[in-house]
């Protein structure tokens, strides 16, 4: 193993040119792919937060009473994707308003009895576009006792519509440069195959199987597969930081910005992809060169 | 018939016939070589020689016949069975077939490598066996900064390293001078003298005769025209 990874670093090394540009081909594709990541990621996060989860509140009619919570609970339950539900009724709504509204104010003090209406707390298990928010608030406001549903405002829907449309373009990007990289890859291997022409004719000759042929290809387009995302990673952090820094600096005081880098789990997702992409390349030719 | 059970056959060739286009190469060849037999195939240029220890490694199907060696019929051997067949040679070309940017030492360990030997070992042969060929002190060179003759003796080490049973070489001193020859030959007649079977292909009918004991299958236009016992 060690063998073939010196092998294929030699080999890498002799073929200067070539592999640096494939390697920056692919670290250019991973970083377009990850510059998509790191914005989904982010935006993903701001729009949970704003959509406090998936959280949707359904209030009651007044003609609510206690015994018909069960019949209602059922009822919403069987509209599906629900992860969560809490019943809030009348007293207890009022007494969080107490607590979040300081006990004094004249507010407080105007009201008279409860004029909150009972309600449920729902949790939503998927809410991924306003969609599927929107047609199940509508399903759960057929239920006849419910009086009204309450999910994310008008803006956060054409947030995510905008947001939705980017992912689509963020995958079809993600898409082509996967295919460019591909290309790129597949064409070095073929490219040094050939030019290795006669060691694969001396290797054959003197008795080695194909897999041991195979093998340092393999492993020059996986090992530029894994530089080339590491690279791309690399020059998106410096970007990130770069950019992080002035943002903080020059914004931070208007705004709250917080724009956070890759997740470790996108991380290694991605270094796994290029090296992926650097396997299957090397598959693809080597199938087309040998038979 | 009783003499064909006493021998002890590592190549035979039953009617073995090669086309390239309809045009024959090797017409209907009969041979039957034992172990430990020094051949020499000599014949002019587009006689067949070539084409012949082809048949044998398999770089070319034949056309018509079988082939046997050392049991194994040929025309069964997969391609997945053929590496296995290749180790069983040690092969010398003309133009020498050394990988240009591996040092001499790494073109020798090839074979063992590629064998899958252990690194201990592989290091131990590649250098004794370079030691043999007088080329230990070049292990590190790369094959374009010897002369052809070195060239020549890193490409016998190879063919040896592998401790084959079956030495083909073809035209293996074509591009050398007589002193470099001379010596390329010594070390394939060394090994022969070891118990391998050693198959020549040369246009150059007198290089051998003075040195060696065996036969001579003297090919045109591929068909046997005469084989004789050099003494
Ligand atoms: N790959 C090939 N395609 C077509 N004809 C070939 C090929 N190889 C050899 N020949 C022909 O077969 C004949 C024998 O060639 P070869 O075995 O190389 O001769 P030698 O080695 O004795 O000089 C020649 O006529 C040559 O032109
Ligand atoms: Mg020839």
């Amino acid at each position: 193993m060690s063998h073939f990874i010196k092998k294929a670093l030699s080999d890498i090394r002799l073929n200067r040119f070539l592999n640096l540009v494939t390697i920056f081909t692919i670290s250019l594709s991973i970083l377009v792919v990850s510059v998509f990541m790191l914005f989904f990621e982010n935006a993903g996060r701001v729009i949970e937060a704003w959509n406090q989860g998936g959280r949707a509140m359904v209030y009651l009619k007044d003609n609510f009473t206690k015994d018909m919570l069960l019949e209602i609970k059922e009822k919403i339950n069987n509209v599906g994707n629900i992860q969560e539900m809490v019943f809030i009724s009348k007293d207890e709504a009022l007494d969080r308003l107490r607590k979040e509204v300081s006990p004094n104010s004249a507010f407080l003090k105007t009201l008279q009895g409860n004029p909150l209406p009972n309600a449920f707390e729902i949790k939503m298990k998927s809410y991924n576009n306003i969609e599927e928010v929107e047609t199940f608030a509508k399903k759960i406001k057929e239920i006849e006792i419910v009086e009204d549903v309450e999910y994310g405002q008008g803006w956060l829907g054409k947030f995510l519509k905008i947001f939705n449309l980017f992912k689509i373009t963020g995958y079809a990007m993600c898409g082509l440069f996967f295919l460019i990289a591909l290309f790129i890859t597949s064409n070095t291997v073929r490219l040094a195959f050939y030019s290795r022409k006669i060691e694969v004719e001396v290797m054959r000759l003197v008795g080695a199987t194909e897999t041991f042929i195979k093998a340092p290809f393999y492993m020059e387009g996986i090992l530029q597969g894994f530089i080339g995302g590491i690279l791309g990673l690399v020059i998106l952090l410096v970007a990130y930081l770069m950019i992080s820094s002035g943002i903080t600096q020059g914004l931070s005081s208007y705004i709250y910005f917080d724009i956070r880098f890759l997740s470790i789990k996108t991380i290694i997702l991605i270094i796994l992809v290029s090296t992926f992409l650097g396997w299957f390349g090397c598959y693809l030719s080597l199938k087309q060169i040998l038979k | 018939m009783n003499q064909d059970i006493k021998k002890n056959s590592i190549i035979r060739l039953f009617n073995v016939s090669k086309r390239y286009n309809g045009k024959f190469a090797l017409k209907d060849i009969n041979l039957d070589i034992e172990q430990g037999e020094f051949i020499q195939i000599s014949g002019p240029s587009g006689a067949g020689k070539s084409t012949l220890l082809k048949v044998l490694y398999l770089a070319e199907k034949v056309s018509e016949g079988q082939i046997l060696i050392d049991g194994m019929n040929l025309a069964r051997i997969s391609s997945s069975r053929l590496p296995l067949l290749r180790r069983r040679f040690g092969m010398v070309f003309q133009d020498f077939k050394l990988i240009p940017n591996r040092t001499v030492y790494e073109n020798v360990a090839l074979v063992l490598e590629a064998a899958g030997e252990k690194s201990d070992y592989i290091r131990k042969k590649v250098m004794q066996v370079l030691r043999t060929t007088d080329m230990d002190k070049k292990a590190k060179a790369l094959p374009l900064t010897l002369s052809g003759g070195e060239q020549q003796r890193v490409a016998v080490a190879r063919a040896l390293v592998g401790e084959p049973s079956i030495i083909l070489a073809d035209e293996p001193t074509g591009s050398l001078d007589t002193k470099s020859a001379q010596v390329v030959l010594d070390f394939i007649m060394e090994y022969h003298k070891k118990g391998a079977t050693v198959l020549i292909a040369t246009h150059n009918l007198h290089l051998l005769e003075s040195t060696v004991r065996g036969k001579n299958i003297e090919i045109t236009e591929g068909t046997i025209k005469r084989t004789a016992t050099m003494l």
